[in-house]
């Protein structure tokens, strides 16, 4: 299959070694990988504030770039969400809706894609560590995905996978909700990331890079022992 | 920003700063969790039972004014007496009055939000009438003189401590530590009030279309206490709390109690019929209801979020809520808390002033996951949003999407911009920006690539 | 100006002009199909009186409330009179229903029929009460009492202690079940108050933390004949 790569604009300019892991496991796999370089941010800033005017523009561009993408793949529950759910709402009484459920019928997000497209859960990974889960809010109550991410992590050589209280607490994240009120969203953190820490796992593993950087922000300001790390650098980790 | 708002932020960020206080909201909901959770258990199919509940809701709301007309009919056919409020002030004109025809003196109350939304005890006690709240929660909050925290758990952010010596100031009782004798303590004083007042206010949870029945839900009695003993009955209900058949309770009923309290069912349910039948020996002269639009018929009138108006107040989507856990109840300062006050207050008290409850919200979605009656909550906190841009712009956030999306449409300068922005992190983290402050006060930021995805990225190696 | 009633009613009508979609549902996809029970989605309520009682049984007491189970009115008429020396009940009210007359005559304490009026303050004082009920639905462990089986709305309610006698045959097995059941027998002229009452009074306003008996009883007893 050829894959085309959606990457999240702050994991290509914060955290790039995301969507390099991510195309490294799709090729391990034996799938071509492409990366349309027109593409930019998905509009989700802009659609969460209430301007939808202009996230509507976003979403005409990221559907004009991915046109003709045979499977349109990202590392983000939260961005995923955005062109599968949101951009028919967003496009719901424009000529445009047709292109947005095309698209959206063609976009998954990275486990989803894994799991329930290729019918994957060994993806040939090794990686000897204890590490605990963070479910996105998007990828668990938009997406609807529990499992995927979980059955891959169980497939992973060495790895051990603890569960922590509070799993389907959210980390408090919420785009720029988490600058705009930053102490209920610190209060979120606190209770997730404590929850996260007191698995004594050595990494919190999520779909969601921008929860890792909540929770990583916090776990780093508090000096906890348990470090930030994408799904898709645990899957491509095969040493 | 409005009075509201600027208040809102003072007090969640001081609420939200409080582990004490949140760690304590945290476990009084621990047993919630676990009893909701073995309650759903038993259903057979709790996601079609959802789907049923929501269908009786909609197919109410969506035929409200037959429906209420049907009711009222029934309603007066039993023996009761219908009033109809447009607003607040019509709605305490008309009890105030029902007060002064009857020429009572003593008026006791059970639990009922709506009586708060129209500040009832405030006009009623400058009319003279001693006014007592007798569900426990409420009489705690009455005494300690503030709003309920949660509209189903007034109290649940009172130590016992406080409740003692509350009732030790109020009542004269001696301190104990004991929630069954601090309860006892509550019972005993409210006991003879129940029996000299002459007029009880209840509210009503379901408004039965078919029969004309209202439907009470409670735990404790007192509102039960409320409708048998006073001489006179009033109960006061928004427009939409109508369904059509009586036969929609064998679902609604057991919803409410699962969803709010990890009940199988609350206490009691208690469907009325008009006031004292001949032949019944006891119950009330006089029967009155008072139905209350106040801005309801302005909800309906938005098909996007007229799902909700099926909300039952079952509670569940505050107790899920990881703003209300740790802002609390208070910090709202709405009627209506949480996620179901953050998606209506807009509505009933105008956008402009209450928008920042919809923005004051991760859009987790816990809440649409709980609602039994599948309010679509967190969408609606978007559709909220949307609507203040659209009515009243600030000029910061139209200037800060402006910039963000003329640079998005042009690759390129995306490209550049991050390359200074990645080079300048450093620098950038030392000034008081907006958001970035903010941030790193309580979070780090990692440090910034040298290139980003786009720069090593090169199709070739994995084409 | 007009009237509220008219005023309310045209906004509304106003409103709905505009149409909300139905909620498509897995539901309706289902609807149709021929069922045994009434909403098989919901708890369940036993499909054979075996079955409901057990769950009857179980939901009982997990509410708290004691379930006695006797043979004959002769056994219910011990049990009761049992519980109140055991309590030293010393005055007790009831409902004169057929079933439960023999249940207060046997009694040892003083008992009153408060079926005429009566002064709300002589049953305050009252031990217990006792009643009938319209039917017990196993699915819930909730008790139907009316204005018309329970001597009107404050015996029931009142006291500390109420006692429910009640013939096995009364048991229903679920809520929709009861609720057509109470509409079959009343009609259009339903009692004035209706109350599901599923176990003994209860609050959890301090901390969350349960208590029995917040203002209505704090015992409830189910006494099952046959
Ligand atoms: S919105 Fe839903 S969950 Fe929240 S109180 Fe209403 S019915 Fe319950």
């Amino acid at each position: 299959m050829r894959v085309s790569l959606f990457v999240p604009c702050f994991v290509d300019q914060l955290t790039p070694q995301v969507g390099l892991a991510t195309a490294k496991v799709l090729k391990r796999l034996g799938h071509a990988v492409e990366f349309r370089s027109a593409q930019t941010c998905c509009g989700q800033p802009s659609f969460n504030s209430g301007q939808w005017d202009v996230a509507r523009e976003g979403a005409l561009r990221t559907i004009e770039v991915f046109r003709g993408a045979e499977v349109v793949v990202g590392p983000s529950g939260s961005c995923v969400a955005m062109i599968k759910k949101f951009y028919p709402e967003l496009l719901k009484d424009t000529p445009h809706l047709a292109a947005a459920e095309d698209l959206a019928a063609r976009t998954f997000e990275f486990s989803e894609f894994l799991v329930n497209k290729l019918g994957v859960t060994d993806v040939g990974a090794k990686f000897a560590k204890k590490v605990t889960y963070h479910d996105g809010c998007h990828a668990l109550r938009e997406l609807r995905l529990k499992e995927e991410p979980r059955q891959l992590l169980r497939a992973v050589k060495g790895l051990e996978l603890i569960e922590s209280e509070e799993g389907e607490s959210c980390c408090g994240f919420g785009g720029l909700f988490s600058a705009k009120f930053p102490m209920i969203s610190t209060a979120m953190v606190q209770v997730k990331g404590g929850a996260l820490a007191r698995t004594g796992a050595d990494f919190v593993v999520s779909s969601d890079p921008s929860c890792l950087l909540q929770i990583g922000g916090w776990l780093s300001r508090e000096g906890k022992p348990i470090l930030p790390l994408h799904i898709a650098e645990v899957l491509a980790h095969d040493a | 920003m409005s009075d509201a708002k600027q208040i809102f932020i003072k007090d969640a960020t001081l609420n939200a700063a409080d582990g004490d206080q949140r760690a304590f909201i945290r476990k009084a909901l621990g047993g919630y969790y676990v009893n909701r959770d073995l309650q759903k258990a038993r259903y057979r199919d709790w996601e079609r039972a959802r789907d049923a509940a929501s269908l009786a809701k909609w197919t109410a709301v969506n035929d409200l004014a037959n429906q209420l007309e049907k009711f009222t009919a029934n309603f007066e056919r039993n023996g009761g007496v219908v009033h109809w409020a447009r607003d607040s002030a019509e709605a305490r004109a008309i009890i105030l009055k029902i007060a002064a025809d009857v020429n009572a003196k003593a008026i006791v109350k059970s639990k009922c939000m709506t009586s708060e939304e129209i500040h009832l005890n405030d006009a009623l006690e400058k009319a003279g009438y001693g006014v007592v709240e007798s569900d426990l929660g409420e009489f705690i909050q009455q005494l300690r003189g503030e709003a309920p925290y949660h509209f189903v758990f007034p109290c649940m952010h009172v130590k016992r401590e406080a409740i003692s010596e509350l009732f030790t100031k109020h009542l004269g009782t001696a301190p104990t530590d004991s929630p069954e004798e601090l309860t006892m303590i509550a019972r005993r004083h409210l006991r003879q009030l129940y029996v000299d007042a002459d007029i009880g206010i209840t509210g009503a949870n379901f408004l039965v279309a078919e029969t004309g029945q209202i439907s009470i839900t409670e735990n404790e009695g007192n509102a039960r206490l409320t409708a048998a003993l006073p001489r006179i009955h009033i109960a006061l209900s928004g427009i939409e709390k109508v369904v059509n058949r009586l036969d929609d309770l064998a679902v609604l009923l057991p919803m409410l109690a699962t969803a709010g309290a990890g009940q199988p069912m609350t206490c009691y349910n208690t469907l009325y019929a008009g006031p004292r039948k001949p032949g019944e020996c006891d119950g009330p002269e006089q029967f009155h209801l008072v139905l209350l639009d106040n801005a309801r018929t302005r909800l309906l009138a938005d098909p996007e979020q007229r799902d909700a108006l099926h909300c039952i107040r079952c509670g569940a989507c505050l107790n899920v809520c990881p703003i209300f856990k740790n802002i609390g109840g208070l910090a709202y300062g709405t009627t209506y808390q949480g996620p179901i006050g953050s998606v209506i207050t807009p509505h009933l008290r105008g956008l402009k002033q209450w928008n920042h409850l919809s923005s004051a919200s991760s859009l987790c979605g816990a809440c649409t996951d709980a609602c039994p009656v599948r309010i679509d909550l967190h969408h609606h906190l978007l559709h909220n949003r949307r609507n203040a841009m659209k009515q009243s712009p600030s000029l910061f956030d139209r200037a800060f999407h402006a910039g963000f999306g003329f640079v998005m449409k042009r690759p390129t300068l995306f490209g550049l911009g991050g390359k200074v922005f990645r080079a300048t992190l450093p620098l950038l983290k030392k000034l008081p920006l907006p958001y970035m402050s903010a941030w790193l006060k309580t979070r780090d930021l990692p440090a910034a690539p040298a290139q980003s995805f786009r720069e090593q990225w090169k199709d070739s190696d994995h084409g | 100006m007009a009237d509220a009633r008219s005023d309310i009613l045209a906004r509304i009508r106003e409103a709905l002009q505009v149409k909300a979609p139905k909620p498509h549902f897995k539901a309706e996809e289902t609807a149709g199909q021929p069922v045994k029970i009434a909403k098989p989605w919901l708890p369940d309520g036993g499909e054979t009186t075996e079955a409901s009682l057990l769950i009857l049984a179980e939901q009982l007491a997990k509410l708290k409330a004691v379930l006695i189970r006797v043979p004959d009115e002769t056994a219910a008429g011990q049990a009761v009179a049992d519980l109140a020396r055991s309590k030293a009940w010393k005055q007790v009210a009831y409902h004169g229903a057929p079933l439960v007359r023999p249940v207060a005559a046997a009694l040892p304490c003083p008992a009153w029929e408060a079926d005429a009026s009566f002064e709300k303050q002589k049953l305050e004082g009252c031990d217990a009460s006792i009643t009938s009920c319209e039917s017990i639905v196993a699915q819930l462990g909730s008790i139907l009492v009316s204005s018309a089986s329970s001597g009107g709305r404050a015996l029931s309610i009142l006291p500390h202690v109420h006692v429910v006698v009640a013939r096995v045959d009364q048991v229903v097995p679920d809520l929709a079940t009861a609720i057509a059941l109470m509409q079959a027998v009343h009609g259009e002229k339903m009692p004035s108050m209706l109350s599901f009452i599923t176990g003994p009074s209860r609050t959890g306003d301090i901390e969350r933390i349960l208590v029995l008996g917040a203002h209505g009883p704090k015992e409830l007893y189910l006494v099952l004949v046959g």
